[in-house]
C-alpha cells in the first residue's frame, strides 16, 4: 500500500490545483478519524480510494478493475500502481465505450467475479443508462434470483469541480434513484470513501459509487490503512443541532457545515447537519428523527432542483413529519439549467444561498 | 480462419498495388511504416487516391454440408454424430415445433398473454446447442428456445414460465418466452435487444481468468446487431481476447424491417474481420453446417481465447410474435417457399430417413407422442396457481430493504380492505 501511495504524481488531473481558482465554494471539514481500525495514515480521497481498491483486489482473486485509462493509473490517479501489483488481467483498459464497460461488468458479475467498473466522469454514464437501469438493476428480479450481478460496482467521478462546464460537473444521482434494484452511494471524505467503497464492492447488489472529484486532492485526513467498511443505507448526523436539519451529501456536506457555523455565530441558530451518504436506499429513520426534533429542514444538492433527489426527501419528510414542521422545507439546489462554465459561482448552492434558505425557514 | 484469409486476399487484390520499382524507391517509407503510426496496421503507403469501394469484394460464402434433399454434398462434411444424438436432435427440433404450434394457438385463445414461435430456425438452435459443452454458458435474445430444450429443459418448465404460475423459475415476473435456467447454464432472457452481448463478453472474460475450459455463446438477430451494444461486444471481445461465440440468426426481418433497411453491408458477417474476429457464414437451415461451424468455433475460442462470429442465414417463417401479422409487410408466397422448399426439419428428416434411422411410422408415432407430451404439460401449467403476491417485492435486492418491507405491508393492508376488487384467489398464499 505504502509503495503505491508513494508513486502518486501530482499532475494529470482536472481537479483544481492551488491557485487555479482563487475561492473554493466550500471549506473542507476533516472527518473524525476511525480509531479502532489500527494504524492511520494521511490520505487524500483519491489515495483512500486506491487503498480500498487495493484491498479489494487483494482479498478476492476474482476481482477486476477496468474502464477507460485505468491501467496507467487513471486520469485521476485512483488506480495508480494496481496493474503493476495485480497484473494486466486484473486491472486493464477497455475500449472507449461506456455501454460496453457496464455490460461487460454485468457479465463478469453474472459469472460470480467481482467487477469494479470505472466510468471516467459521471457525465458520461448515460450511454450505459440502459445497461444500468434495464439490465443491472433488474437482473435478480427478472430471473427469480436464478442470476444476479450483485458483485458489480460502478465507480464514477461526480459533482462540480470549479471549471468543469457541462460535461465534467454533473450530479446524476436522481436519474438512478428512480431505479429499484440499484444502490447509490456518495462519500464526503477520504475516510468515508474507503469504508463505503469497500461496502459497495462486497454488497450483493449492483452499486453506483459517485466520487466527488473536487475532493480527490483537496480532502486529506488520517485514514486507517487496514480494511474497514461503513454500512450502506445509513446516514450520519455530522453535527448535532436543535433548530433546523440540513441535509446534503458529497461536497455539499462541507458547505452545510460551514453554513451551520456561520448561522450559529451570526444568528444563534443551531443546525443539525446530516450526511445522507446513501441515496438509494436512503436512511428515512435518521432523517425523520432529526426533523421531528428540529421542526425545520433544508435540503441542498448541486444537481438541478426539478426532479432532484431533494424532491423525494421533501415529499417523504412532509408525509412523515407533517405535524412537526414549523416551516416549508427549503430546497437549495442547482438551477434548472445545464451546468454552466463561467457562471459556476452563481449556479452552485453555495453557503450564501444556503444561509438565505436557513433564514427563510427560521423567520417563517 | 479461412474466411479471414479469403477476405484479406480479396481486399488486397482490389487495392492498388505498387510496382516493384516504386516499392524499392519507397522502401524506406514502407520499412518504418509501423513506427510512424501508433495504431496497428498491416498497410503500406500508396500514392494513388483510391477509395475502397463499398462493393470491393464478393460476399462471404454460405457454408453448407447438405443439400435441400438432406444429402451430404461435402466430402467429410458429415460430422459423424452418433445415432442417439441424431435422433435426440431431431426430437428437439420437432418437439419445439409442436410446442410452438400449441402455445401459439393458446395465445390466440387468450390463455397466455404473449408468444414467439421459432419456425424455420430450429436447426440454428439445436445444431449449435449440440456442438457445445453443456457447461458453456448461453446468452440468448428470445428466439432460441431450442437451445434450452436440447439441453434438457422440461416442457413443464417452459409452460410454467409462459403461464407465470407459482412453479415458474422466474416467479412470474417476466413476459412469456423469457426463459432462464441456472442448472442448464442458460442466462435469463430479457427484452432489451443486444444488451446480452457485452454481458456475454464479460462472462467469457471471467471464464478465461478461471481457466475452466468453457466458452460463452451469445445469440442475437440481425436486427439486434444494429444496436450499439453489438458494436461494444464485438470490440471488447476482440481487444480483451475472450473465448466467446457470437451467433447471429440472420432471418431477413426485424419485425417488419427487411434486412436491406437494417444494413447496406453484406449481412453481419463482414463486420467480424473488421473487429479482428474470425468469422464464418453458414446455411442456418442445414443442421450439420451449423453443428460443424459451432464445433470448430468452440475449439478456436477455447484454445486460443479468441472470439468467433457465426452468421446463420435463415428465414423467419412465423410472425415476429403473437402481436404481429407479418402478412402486412411480406408475401404469403415468400413464406410458403421457405416452409415448403427449404425447411430445416424437413431437410434433416430426409437425411435420417436416407440413413435408415427414421421412417414414416416412427414419424407418426413420435408426432402423436410429442403432441401428448406438450398438451399434458400445458394442462398441468394452466391449473397451477400464480405465485404469492408477496413475490412482487422479492429479489429487487438480495434482501428486502425497510422501504420495500413497508410498501409490502401497505399492499397487504390495502388488499385486506379491497380484496373483492382483486383476483386474489388465483394467487398462492
Amino acid at each position: 500500500m505504502a509503495s503505491i501511495l508513494a508513486r502518486l504524481p501530482s499532475r494529470l488531473s482536472l481537479v483544481s490545483r492551488p491557485g487555479a481558482r482563487t475561492i473554493a465554494h466550500f471549506k473542507y471539514h476533516p472527518d473524525q478519524p476511525i480509531t479502532d481500525k489500527g494504524q492511520l495514515e494521511k490520505m487524500t480521497m483519491l489515495q483512500s480510494i486506491t487503498s480500498a481498491l487495493d484491498i479489494s483486489l487483494e482479498k478476492d482473486a476474482s476481482t477486476c478493475i477496468f474502464g477507460e485509462d485505468v491501467a496507467f493509473g487513471g486520469v485521476f490517479r485512483c488506480t495508480v500502481g494496481l496493474q503493476d501489483k495485480y497484473g494486466k488481467d486484473r486491472v486493464f483498459n477497455t475500449p472507449l465505450c461506456e455501454q460496453g464497460i457496464v455490460g461487460f461488468g454485468i457479465g463478469m458479475a453474472v459469472a460470480g467475479s467481482k467487477a469494479i467498473a470505472e466510468i471516467q466522469f459521471g457525465d458520461y454514464i448515460f450511454p450505459a443508462f440502459d445497461q444500468i437501469v434495464n439490465e443491472a438493476a433488474k437482473y435478480r428480479y427478472r430471473s427469480g434470483n436464478l442470476f444476479d450481478c450483485g458483485s458489480l460496482t460502478i465507480r464514477a467521478t461526480w459533482g462540480a469541480v470549479g471549471h468543469g462546464g457541462l460535461y465534467h460537473s454533473q450530479s446524476p444521482e436522481a436519474y438512478f434513484a428512480h431505479t429499484p434494484g440499484l444502490k447509490i452511494v456518495i462519500p464526503r471524505s477520504p475516510t468515508k470513501a474507503k469504508g463505503l467503497l469497500r461496502s459497495c464492492v462486497n454488497d450483493e447488489n449492483p452499486c453506483i459509487f459517485f466520487e466527488p472529484k473536487i475532493l480527490y486532492r483537496s480532502a486529506s485526513e488520517e485514514v486507517p490503512v487496514e480494511d474497514y467498511s461503513i454500512p450502506i443505507g445509513k446516514a450520519e448526523v455530522v453535527k448535532k443541532g436543535s433548530d433546523i436539519t440540513l441535509i446534503g451529501w458529497g461536497t455539499q456536506v462541507h458547505v452545510l457545515l460551514e453554513v451551520a457555523t456561520m448561522v450559529q455565530e451570526k444568528l444563534g441558530v443551531s443546525c443539525e447537519v446530516i450526511d445522507l451518504f446513501s441515496i438509494l436506499p436512503w436512511d428515512k429513520e435518521t432523517v425523520f428523527e432529526s426533523v421531528v426534533k428540529t421542526g425545520r429542514c433544508l435540503i441542498a444538492h448541486e444537481a438541478p432542483i426539478t426532479g432532484g433527489f431533494g424532491a423525494e426527501l421533501a415529499a417523504s419528510i412532509t408525509e412523515n413529519c407533517f405535524l412537526n414542521l414549523e416551516s416549508p422545507i427549503q430546497r437549495i439546489c442547482g438551477y434548472d439549467t445545464p451546468f454552466p462554465l463561467i457562471f459556476e459561482p452563481f449556479y452552485l448552492p453555495d453557503k450564501w444561498r444556503c444561509l438565505e434558505g436557513i433564514k427563510k425557514a427560521i423567520n417563517y | 480462419m479461412s474466411i479471414n484469409l479469403v477476405l484479406r486476399n480479396v481486399l488486397r487484390s482490389r487495392l492498388p498495388i505498387l510496382s516493384l520499382t516504386r516499392v524499392r524507391l519507397l522502401h524506406e517509407d514502407i520499412h518504418d511504416r509501423s513506427q510512424n503510426f501508433p495504431s496497428p496496421t498491416m498497410a503500406g503507403f500508396t500514392e494513388k487516391l483510391d477509395f475502397i469501394a463499398h462493393n470491393a469484394y464478393d460476399g462471404i460464402p454460405i457454408y453448407r454440408v447438405c443439400n435441400r434433399k438432406g444429402q451430404v454434398i461435402v466430402p467429410g462434411g458429415d460430422p459423424g454424430i452418433d445415432k442417439d444424438e441424431l435422433i435426440r436432435m431431431y426430437k428437439s427440433m420437432t418437439l419445439l415445433n409442436t410446442m410452438d404450434k400449441i402455445l401459439y394457438e393458446s395465445q390466440r385463445q387468450g390463455r397466455i398473454s404473449f408468444y414467439m414461435t421459432n419456425y424455420g430456425e430450429e436447426a440454428t438452435h439445436v445444431g449449435s446447442a449440440s456442438a457445445l459443452d453443456p457447461q458453456d454458458i448461453v446468452y440468448g435474445q428470445y428466439r432460441e428456445t431450442g437451445v434450452l430444450l436440447h439441453r434438457g429443459q422440461t416442457l413443464d418448465g417452459l409452460m410454467n414460465q409462459c403461464y407465470s404460475n407459482q412453479l415458474d423459475f422466474g416467479k412470474g415476473k417476466q413476459m412469456p418466452v423469457h426463459y432462464g435456467n441456472k442448472d442448464l447454464n442458460f442466462v435469463t432472457i430479457s427484452s432489451p435487444l443486444a444488451t446480452q452481448m457485452p454481458q456475454a463478453v464479460g462472462t467469457a472474460y471471467a471464464f478465461k481468468r478461471a481457466k475452466n475450459g468453457l466458452v460463452v455463446i451469445c445469440y442475437f438477430g440481425e436486427g439486434a446487431a444494429s444496436e450499439g451494444d453489438a458494436h461494444a461486444a464485438f470490440n471488447f471481445a476482440a481487444t480483451l481476447d475472450c473465448p466467446i461465440i457470437f451467433f447471429c440468426r440472420n432471418n431477413g426481418y426485424a419485425i417488419s424491417t427487411p434486412a436491406e433497411e437494417q444494413f447496406r453491408s453484406d449481412g453481419v458477417a463482414p463486420r467480424g474481420p473488421a473487429y479482428g474476429i474470425s468469422t464464418i457464414r453458414v446455411d442456418g437451415n442445414d443442421l450439420f453446417a451449423v453443428y460443424n461451424a459451432t464445433k470448430e468455433a468452440r475449439n478456436t475460442a477455447v484454445s486460443e481465447n479468441r472470439p468467433v462470429l457465426i452468421e446463420a442465414m435463415t428465414y423467419r417463417i412465423g410472425h415476429h410474435s403473437t402481436s404481429d401479422d407479418s402478412s402486412a409487410y411480406r408475401s404469403v408466397d415468400e413464406v410458403r417457399y421457405w416452409d415448403v422448399k427449404d425447411h430445416p426439419i424437413t431437410r434433416f428428416s430426409l437425411y435420417l430417413k436416407d440413413k435408415g434411422l427414421w421412417d414414416d411410422d416412427t414419424e407418426k408415432k413420435w408426432g402423436q407422442d410429442a403432441r401428448q407430451q406438450v398438451l399434458k404439460a400445458f394442462a398441468r401449467a394452466e391449473k397451477e396457481l400464480k405465485p404469492s403476491i408477496k413475490e412482487m417485492f422479492t429479489d429487487v435486492y438480495d434482501d428486502i430493504p425497510p422501504h420495500l418491507q413497508s410498501q409490502m405491508k401497505e399492499m397487504e393492508s390495502h388488499l385486506e380492505l379491497y380484496k373483492e376488487h382483486y383476483p386474489i384467489k388465483n394467487y398462492a398464499k
